[in-house]
């Protein structure tokens, strides 16, 4: 079945606690100089061919449910 | 990229400055320049728009705030121990024991994003608890949302519930209370006020100043980004437009894991005795801890902006000034304690860095990769803001709402359209049970939880082995402010007293939290003013001092302003929190009995919870205050706990009796069978003050009786607690208590299609 995958992640410029939790426990166990910034990915299938207005409906559907604008940032793409 | 440095700034006098965007006024901006005696540099600029910004400078309310300080410092039990001024006020409890308690509005950030802006409210004050070396034990929130069916609710309300509860159970903090109130008035522009409540040993209390040259300040806790930058002047001091926020500027986000560090940092801190000043980092961040910092000592201070430890390397020195990062403190420590410093902080995990030291003389310089860029009495930043006398004008339609009182309304003429009232009264968003919310939150952790929501106030064990506690109880009727705001506020204050009064606590100080319209209308001003002279007449009248509290203007939607709401947050103090009055009934056979003054008051209807319920209106006059029947009632309460004569009391206020007596059947899983003298429907919904509904063991009705004479009261038997499950007023009706208790408990997880019941 085809697939529309929408990757969430908090805008740069925003605070990421979970983000930075997971660098602090890397390094903890040894893997230094790596820097975690964590969103969030949904795939999401889709009844038959994914055509344009599938694209766009997805997009609306993270812009209005599973990205909080605010926030986070959001990026729509074709699963291949 | 260069910077605008002092030395550029007095070279080119001729730049121009985008001051009407960073929101200072064309004169703010030529008194800056007066101030410098040259244009400011483009960090100046940044401090001076935050730290003028209505929010941090109290611009328009300074001149109407210091009324307050007519009032006594002193608490029915003792001196205050600090007062305005301070962080948060502290107060005496006795037994070596002392309270600071603060409430602080977090409103526009919290409509831009809910559950960021909830939870960092709740963050700022607990680090302002904590700046009094004051260890947070409690929070309360007291939330206002437009109504509870409107679709904008169902995206800000359950935000605002999951970061306050988010927040709060992640730093172990019980939540113990507050308020849930719905009102069209907050559609667009909803109302988050947190309190804190924190203690500490009356021989921890250290009023920090940063004095002695060549201290280091120290800036500890989270890394510095680019999270609401302007939001203290922009997101604090705009409005929004009906139809959404005009602006979406970066929120902040956020850590309570790093706060929890902070604070055991902190008191760790405290109690190596190494704090010599300290501030928290809140609206304006390093612009106004460091000038803050240095105009409360007595020398200068240098800062390297430049060693801030900055989560995103591209921020540039005006953007760190501004930042609003959270989870951050600024201190000021001896060069000799740096060691102990650091290794405390590095137990914790908490990053510290020296950026700068106190300096002779008393100018704030603040340095760049070694340029100056900022160079300023630290004062005329923190202090010497523009003051404004603002118009004020009574408004025209004031007397238009008195006259249309609520006499005009149709009244139940039958039993049964009684009882319909009687039900949707109870069951309305504003006063059904409110678990939805409060089950989220943490009520119970730390263990030393006596009371807390559905209960009248807030109480906290202080004491293990004495059993010494605080009640917290926060109220705002702005309704009754609306038709008056002088009575109004009077009224917030008297319902705050006698909800800590009813639990058995002695109500000894308030913090406040003003929550009003745009100042710039001279209408809004108005009840402004008249808002702070009614809380001086009460807290006089009572003995309460105020300790503190803030205020948040520029609260509407469009153009319309939310109705006046003082917040009053009142703190009692109990000797033995195993006395404390629950509000339910106990036990069948008990008699029901009102208690209230001996001269029953007038009106009470106009402006209550039947008025808005029933016919959506709201006009005419406020019931008058009774102080003297609210000490008495308060000293009654106070012996009556003492001396073990009380099952249950809960206090009389929206929706009068009528809401009382269903909430004590319904928190007691017992009925109740009352005959009230008078009018059934007066008797039911006026919302007269100074009275509480008591239930007690008939062999204490004697005493009772000529405790309450004593005080000045009338206590008059109205009935009797039965096990028989429904409520019934005698020749009038009865309902079901199951129904009614499951209706009272449907409303609102229904209403947000979340979780209902059946």
């Amino acid at each position: 079945m085809a697939k529309i995958i929408v990757d969430v992640m908090p805008k740069p410029e925003i605070l990421d606690p979970q983000g930075k939790a997971i660098t602090g426990s890397l390094a903890r166990l040894g893997y230094s100089g790596l820097s975690v910034r964590q969103g969030k990915r949904f795939e999401i299938e889709v009844d038959g061919e994914i055509t344009p207005e599938r694209l766009e409906q997805a997009t609306q559907a993270a812009d209005s449910l599973l990205a909080n604008t605010t926030i986070e940032n959001y990026v729509v793409r074709v699963d291949q | 990229m260069s910077v605008d440095t002092v030395a550029n700034a007095k070279a080119t006098p001729q730049v121009q400055q985008p001051w009407a965007e960073l929101g200072l006024k064309a004169d703010e901006y030529e008194s800056i320049k007066q101030i410098l005696g040259r244009r400011p540099t483009s960090c100046e600029l940044a401090m001076y728009s935050v730290m003028w910004s209505e929010h941090c400078s109290y611009k328009s309310s300074k001149v109407h705030l210091a009324r307050f300080g007519q009032l006594e410092k002193t608490t029915p039990r003792g001196p205050l121990l600090a007062g305005i001024g301070e962080q948060a006020g502290v107060v005496d409890v006795g037994q070596g024991w002392a309270v600071t308690f603060k409430a602080e509005s977090h409103n526009h950030p919290s409509y831009v994003e809910p559950y960021q802006g909830a939870a960092t409210g709740v963050g700022g004050i607990v680090r302002d608890i904590l700046a009094m070396g004051a260890r947070p034990v409690a929070s309360m929130d007291s939330l206002r949302f437009g109504k509870l069916d409107a679709p904008d609710t169902a995206r800000v309300l359950p935000g605002i519930v999951a970061g306050v509860g988010g927040y709060g159970n992640c730093l172990g903090l019980p939540n113990i209370g507050g308020e849930v109130v719905f009102d069209d008035c907050y559609y667009g522009n909803p109302l988050v006020n947190a309190l804190s409540v924190g203690v500490l040993r009356h021989e921890d209390l250290h009023l920090a100043f940063a004095r002695g040259t060549g201290n280091k300040v120290i800036l500890y806790g989270a890394t510095t980004g680019g999270d609401g930058i302007g939001g203290a002047s922009v997101l604090a001091s705009e409005t929004f437009d009906a139809d959404g926020p005009a602006k979406r500027p970066s929120v902040q986000v956020g850590d309570p894991f790093m706060e929890k560090l902070l604070i055991e940092c902190t008191l760790e801190l405290f109690q190596a005795g190494i704090i010599n000043g300290i501030q928290d980092l809140g609206a304006a961040g390093i612009s106004c801890a460091t000038s803050e910092l240095a105009s409360a000592g007595d020398g200068g201070m240098h800062i390297d902006l430049d060693l801030v430890p900055l989560r995103d390397n591209t921020l540039t020195p005006e953007e760190i000034l501004m930042s609003e990062s959270q989870e951050r403190m600024a201190c000021v420590v001896e060069p000799a304690n740096l060691g102990k410093f650091f290794e405390i902080c590095a137990k914790w995990e908490v990053l510290a860095t020296v950026i700068g030291e106190v300096t002779e003389g008393d100018r704030l310089i603040i340095d760049w990769h070694g340029e100056t860029v900022v160079d300023v009495d630290p004062h005329t930043v923190a202090h010497e803001g523009p003051v404004y006398q603002r118009p004020l004008t009574r408004p025209a339609w004031q007397d238009t709402l008195i006259a249309d009182s609520t006499d005009k309304l149709p009244r139940p003429q039958t039993g049964i359209e009684l009882a319909d009232q009687f039900l949707a009264v109870v069951t309305s968003p504003n006063q059904a049970d409110k678990s939805w919310v409060t089950d989220q939150y943490d009520r119970y952790v730390r263990g030393n939880t006596a009371l807390a929501q559905p209960q009248d106030s807030g109480m906290l064990r202080i004491d293990e082995a004495t059993g010494l506690g605080v009640a917290l109880a926060t109220d705002a009727n702005a309704r009754f402010t609306m038709l008056d705001p002088f009575v109004g506020a009077e009224l917030s204050l008297c319902e705050a007293y006698r909800n800590v009064a009813v639990t058995g606590a002695e109500p000894v100080a308030i913090t406040d939290c003003l929550n009003f319209g745009s100042p710039e209308d001279p209408e809004v001003m108005w009840q402004f003013s008249q808002a702070i002279d009614g809380l001086i007449k009460g807290c006089q009248a009572l003995g309460t001092p105020v300790t503190g509290g803030n205020v948040s203007f520029y609260n509407r939607t469009g153009e319309v302003n939310i109705m006046p709401t003082p917040l009053v947050g009142m703190l009692g103090v109990i000797d033995d929190v195993r006395q404390r009055v629950k509000a339910g009934f106990r036990a069948e056979g008990d008699l029901i009995a009102l208690v209230g003054p001996a001269t029953p008051g007038t009106g009470g209807i106009d402006g209550s919870a039947w008025a808005q319920v029933v016919h959506g209106h709201l006009g005419g006059k406020p019931p008058q205050p009774d102080y003297a029947a609210e000490q008495g009632l308060a000293k009654l309460m106070i012996q009556a706990a003492k001396d073990k004569l009380l099952a249950s009391a809960h206090d009389l206020s929206d929706g009068g009796l009528a809401v009382a007596l269903a909430e004590s059947a319904i928190l007691g899983g017992l009925g109740a069978q009352v005959a009230l003298a008078g009018d059934d429907f007066e008797e039911l919904f006026n919302e007269r003050p100074a009275r509480a509904l008591l239930s007690f063991d008939p062999e204490k009705r004697d005493v009772l009786t000529s405790l309450a004479n004593a005080h000045g009261l009338s206590l008059q038997v109205i009935g009797r607690v039965t096990s028989i499950e429904e409520i019934s007023v005698a020749g009038s009706f009865s309902v079901s208590l199951v129904d009614l208790t499951r209706a009272w408990r449907n409303t609102i997880p229904a209403a947000l299609g979340i979780g209902g019941q059946d």
